[in-house]
């Protein structure tokens, strides 16, 4: 007789409990940081361990867990750690968004809609969206508690005062119910506005910072701006040149030497999904074409 | 001594604490909604089926559970296969088994947190007598597309009023949850309700 030497799920009975007991105060705290006991996973902080205690204590022998990195399924993070529940959980894996039950991810939202049924979980490198305005947690957590966030603000002012417009891309704060300030990881701020009134339930996992935090579904989350520097996200120029694809968060694949470069769906479901129904883009640049001088616009 | 305090845990203790999470977790993500806890656990009664199953799966030792009324039988149960203790502090009480019909005006005597950890609180089991065919009360905020219906049976008076007092603290609160036999029903601290 072999006996597995782990638990379903890789963690242990006591710290799924421990876990899930944080997931419920998140779930009605919604945006605030519940600390957890955090265990050291067989990976390294970095490689998505907040993520995967999150998913480890939801996973069920039922779910279907997809794991995107970046909008990526096929990258090294995305597939060893589906690789990982596939081994320790025996559980049906996919790359299609809409056959997931489970997504976890690095730094994006896939673009097609979540459903009602899905549970997206995020994986956090730095939970504390005041951390780099003030470093000491005791001094975020009363922050927190009187909701005083004027900093956050001056950050954001300091960015026009600097640059013209509101420069942060990427970890934009969010403020979620009119309450708690919530920094929704590091996706593109192009994603911030899938987070409001989701109809899918939101976990964040940091694993080094040992915090989760939640978003119920149909949570308002409103993206942090001024009346006369409203948010905005990140438009493109040109389609995607595999599938055609507009209004998409786009990579830029840089395809020679010369600078050559093509703008490609950050998401490869869906850039794979349109591709299969026919649609095809520009492709690869001409060799020799010179750089094109359109960017992505930051505003 | 009896073995019914021995009898009536989890079956599988890996996969029956996972339903019984993800159920609760739907039901704490979407309030109003009932949450199917059924072939679960079998407590000694007056503890119902979902509030053992619910208690199987999230207490242990880190988390004293109080008991409102006298159910030593169901106290022995949850000590026995949880390893949580029983407690007569209110505050140090991470759950609470309510009686029925408890007097929802001293629910203000269990942890409601901190405003640095809101987190550190009290989830409250409410034994109801059915979670369908009472009055009416119409619940909105996080989790709920715009409003949805409830009509709990056996509510305490003055139940609303405890509740919108509750919410008015956000982000400090305790979180309730209905159990009536195997199905349970989340009040997050996050949910207004208003009598129809």
């Amino acid at each position: 007789m072999t006996l597995p030497a782990y638990n379903f799920a890789y963690l242990d009975e006591q710290t799924k409990r421990m876990i899930r007991r944080a997931i419920l105060k998140g779930i009605a705290i919604p945006g605030y940081q519940v600390p957890f006991a955090s265990r050291e996973m067989p990976m390294p902080y970095g490689w998505g361990t907040g993520g995967v205690q999150v998913t480890a204590a939801i996973l069920g022998p039922d779910d279907v867990l997809k794991v995107i990195d970046q909008g990526a399924d096929d990258t090294t993070n995305a597939v060893s750690i589906r690789a990982f529940f596939a081994k320790t959980a025996n559980v049906a894996t996919t790359t299609k968004t809409a056959e997931a039950t489970i997504i976890q991810t690095r730094h994006r939202i896939p673009e097609e809609r979540l459903q009602a049924h899905q549970t997206i979980v995020f994986q956090v490198p730095i939970p504390e969206p005041l951390r780099f305005l003030e470093p000491r947690e005791t001094e975020t957590r009363v922050m927190h508690g009187l909701e005083e966030y004027g900093l956050v603000h001056v950050k954001l002012y300091e960015d026009i005062a600097q640059h013209g417009h509101i420069a942060t891309t990427y970890a934009y704060p969010v403020k979620v119910e009119g309450r708690y300030v919530m920094d929704p990881s590091p996706i593109p701020k192009f994603d911030n506005p899938k987070l409001d009134r989701s109809p899918a339930l939101q976990l964040f996992g940091a694993g080094r910072e040992k915090r989760i935090y939640a978003l119920p579904p149909f949570t308002q989350v409103t993206s942090l701006d001024f009346e006369d520097h409203p948010f905005t996200v990140q438009t493109f120029s040109r389609p995607c040149a595999l599938c055609n694809a507009t209004g998409v968060y786009m990579d830029e694949v840089v395809t020679d030497d010369r600078g050559g470069r093509m703008f490609v769906c950050s998401d490869t479901d869906h850039c794979e999904t349109r591709q299969l129904h026919g649609h095809t883009g520009p492709g690869l640049p001409q060799l020799g074409e010179h750089a094109s001088t359109e960017q992505e616009t930051t505003r | 001594m009896s073995l019914t305090i021995v009898d009536g845990g989890f079956a599988e203790p890996v996969f029956g604490s996972q339903r019984a999470f993800r159920a609760l977790m739907d039901a704490f993500a979407r309030p109003g909604s009932v949450a199917d806890l059924s072939d679960l656990a079998v407590p000694p009664a007056p503890m119902s089926p979902a509030a053992g199953a619910i208690l199987l799966a999230l207490a242990d030792a880190d988390t004293p559970v109080f008991f409102e009324m006298d159910m030593l039988g169901a106290k022995a149960w949850v000590g026995f296969h949880t390893g949580a203790t029983a407690t007569t502090d209110t505050q140090s009480a991470r759950f609470v088994v309510l009686a029925e019909g408890s007097d929802c005006a001293g629910w203000s005597r269990f942890a409601v947190g901190t405003a640095e950890y809101p987190d550190r609180s009290a989830t409250l089991l409410l034994p109801v007598a059915a979670l369908h065919g009472g009055q009416r009360l119409t619940l909105s905020g996080p989790g709920i597309e715009t409003t949805t219906d409830i009509a709990p049976q056996g509510l305490p008076s003055g139940f609303a009023h405890v509740m919108a007092a509750n919410r008015a603290g956000f982000p400090l609160g305790f979180d309730l949850v209905l159990v009536a036999g195997s199905e349970a029903l989340a009040l997050p601290r996050t949910t207004r309700i208003q009598e129809a």
